[in-house]
C-alpha cells in the first residue's frame, strides 16, 4: 500500500499534469468550488423568483425546478454532453460541460433550500417591511434574506458535501477527475483495487468531512453570536 | 384625510367587508372595535392595501390607494403601521430596526437617521435599549420600538391594528402610554383596539364592527353608555362581564 501510494502519488493528485492536462483530486477541488461559487448566487435567484409575486417569473421557474429535480445527475450529464455543443455550436471539453450539469443540477436544489429558508420566516417579516415602504426586493434583500440565510446553512452545507461527491460522475463523460484517475491507477497495478478504492473513499470523506467540521464552526460562531447578545 | 367608499372585500366565498363607508379627519383618533372575525383587522389592513379590496374606493389625502399603477410604496412610506406581532426585525438592533428605513427610503445619512431614531426612542422610553436585540427584550418594549419605528418615516397617519393584543397584561399599559402621547400631539390615528379604557379616554369616535359591517358609529360616551345596537349592547357586556354569559 506504500508502494502504491509512493509511486502512483502525483498522478493521484495532479493526473497528467505538467505534461497533460490538470486533473485528479486537484481538478476535482477545481470543478466542486467552481461548481458551488457558481451554483449558489444561481440558486439564490431561482429561489427568490420561485416566491416571487410575480406569476410570469415564478411559473417558469417552478416548471424548471420540477423537472431537473425529477431528473438524475446523470441524465443531466449526458444532457449536457450531448447537447451544449449543438446548443452552442462549439465543441465543448468535458470539464465545462461536467461545469454546466454540476451548476444546473445543483442550483435547483439550493433554489429549494432558498425558498423553505424563505418560507421558514414568518410572513410579518415581510408584510411590516413592505408596510414601512420597502419594495419587494429591498424588503427581500434588507429584511428577509439576511435572517433566512442564517437557518439555511445547515441544509446549504449538505448540498455542498453532495457537489464534492457529484464530481466524480465526470468520470462517465471521461473527465479527468480523480475517480477517473482512481480507476487508471486501478488499470494500472491491476491487483490492489481494494488499496486503491479505499484510498480514493478516503479521500471523499476527508473532503466531505472537513468541509461538515467547517459549517458546524461557522454555525456555532453565528449562534455565539446570537447568545452573547442575548446575555448582553 | 381617509376617505372609504362603499368598500367590498371578499375571502373566497366569505365576504369580509360589507360596504364600508368612513371618514376620519386630519387629528381623529378613531377606535375600531368589535369581536373577532367581525372584518376589523382587515378593514385597518386595507388601509395601505396590504390586503386588497374588490369593490370601492379609499381615499388616502385625496388619492386612491388601491388603483393600479399608484407608487404603493411611497405611500406606504407614509403610513406606520403597528401589528400585532411587533414584527421588528431580530438581525437588526433597536437602533437598526429603526433607521432603515428611514436611510433607504428617505436617503438620511445613517448619523441624521440615527438622532432621529434616538429622540424617538426617548419619546417611547426606550433610549437605553438603542443597542439591544429584540429578542432580549419584553413584548411591551419592542411594541414600543414598533411604534418608534413608524414614526421614524414621520407620517402624518397612524395605523395599529391590536397593538396591546398579544402583550402580557402588565405590559398593556406603557403601549397605550405612548399612543395616548401620539394622540395627544395631534396624530390621526386609526386603532383595532379591545382596550375600552384607552377607546373611551382617547378616542374621538368608536366604530363597531360585526360580520363585516359597520353596525355602530359614536363618541365614546354614547357608545359606552347608551350602545344603540343589539349587538353593540351584547359586545359591551360581554366584555364587562366576562363570565356572565358562559354556561354553568
Amino acid at each position: 500500500m506504500i508502494e502504491l501510494i509512493d509511486t502512483y502519488w502525483l498522478f493521484f493528485l495532479v493526473g497528467q499534469y505538467p505534461n497533460g492536462p490538470l486533473g485528479g483530486l486537484s481538478l476535482t477541488l477545481i470543478l466542486a468550488s467552481l461548481g458551488l461559487v457558481l451554483a449558489l448566487p444561481l440558486g439564490l435567484l431561482l429561489g427568490i423568483a420561485r416566491v416571487s409575486p410575480f406569476a410570469a417569473l415564478r411559473w417558469p421557474v417552478t416548471a424548471v425546478i420540477f423537472v431537473v429535480r425529477g431528473t438524475p445527475l446523470l441524465m443531466v450529464v449526458f444532457w449536457a454532453y450531448f447537447s451544449l455543443p449543438v446548443l452552442t455550436g462549439h465543441k465543448t471539453d468535458q470539464f465545462t460541460t461536467m461545469l454546466v450539469a454540476l451548476v444546473v443540477f445543483d442550483a435547483v436544489y439550493l433554489a429549494e433550500i432558498v425558498r423553505a429558508g424563505i418560507k421558514s420566516l414568518p410572513a410579518g417579516q415581510m408584510e411590516c417591511a413592505r408596510s414601512l415602504g420597502l419594495s419587494w426586493l429591498g424588503a427581500m434583500r434588507l429584511v428577509v434574506l439576511p435572517q433566512a440565510l442564517r437557518h439555511m446553512l445547515p441544509s446549504l452545507v449538505n448540498q455542498f458535501v453532495s457537489t464534492i461527491k457529484e464530481t466524480s460522475l465526470g468520470y462517465i463523460i471521461g473527465l479527468t477527475e480523480v475517480s477517473f484517475i482512481a480507476a487508471q491507477i486501478n488499470t494500472q497495478v491491476f491487483t490492489m483495487p481494494m488499496q486503491v478504492y479505499l484510498i480514493l473513499g478516503l479521500t471523499y470523506f476527508t473532503l466531505c468531512f472537513g468541509l461538515s467540521r467547517f459549517a458546524y464552526w461557522l454555525d456555532r460562531r453565528f449562534n455565539r453570536g446570537a447568545s452573547i447578545r442575548v446575555a448582553a | 384625510m381617509i376617505e372609504i367608499e362603499k368598500v367590498n372585500k371578499w375571502f373566497g366565498s366569505y365576504h369580509a367587508l360589507v360596504d364600508i363607508s368612513e371618514s376620519v379627519g386630519k387629528g381623529e383618533v378613531v377606535v375600531v372595535c368589535g369581536p373577532s372575525g367581525s372584518g376589523k383587522s382587515t378593514l385597518i389592513r386595507t388601509l395601505n392595501r396590504l390586503e386588497p379590496i374588490r369593490s370601492g374606493r379609499i381615499l388616502i389625502d385625496c388619492h386612491d390607494i388601491h388603483r393600479p399603477g399608484l407608487d404603493i410604496n411611497a405611500f406606504r412610506s407614509r403610513i406606520g403601521f403597528v401589528f400585532q406581532q411587533f414584527n421588528l426585525f431580530p438581525h437588526l438592533d433597536v437602533l437598526g430596526n429603526c433607521t432603515l428605513a428611514p436611510i433607504r427610503l428617505r436617503g438620511l445619512k445613517p448619523a441624521e437617521a440615527r438622532e432621529r431614531a434616538l429622540a424617538l426612542l426617548d419619546r417611547v422610553g426606550l433610549v437605553h435599549k438603542a443597542h439591544a436585540y429584540p429578542a432580549e427584550l419584553s413584548g411591551g418594549q419592542q411594541q414600543r420600538v414598533a411604534i418608534a419605528r413608524a414614526l421614524a418615516m414621520q407620517p402624518p397617519l397612524m395605523l395599529f391594528d391590536e397593538p396591546t393584543s398579544a402583550l402580557d397584561p402588565e405590559m398593556v399599559g406603557e403601549v397605550l402610554a405612548v399612543m395616548r402621547d401620539l394622540a395627544r400631539d395631534g396624530m390621526t390615528m386609526v386603532c383595532v383596539t379591545h382596550e375600552m379604557g384607552f377607546a373611551r379616554e382617547v378616542a374621538d369616535r368608536v366604530i363597531f364592527m360585526d360580520e363585516g359591517r359597520v353596525l355602530e358609529r359614536a363618541t365614546p360616551d354614547a357608545f359606552f353608555n347608551s350602545p344603540q345596537h343589539p349587538r353593540a349592547q351584547q359586545f359591551l357586556s360581554d366584555i364587562r362581564s366576562p363570565f356572565a354569559g358562559a354556561p354553568g
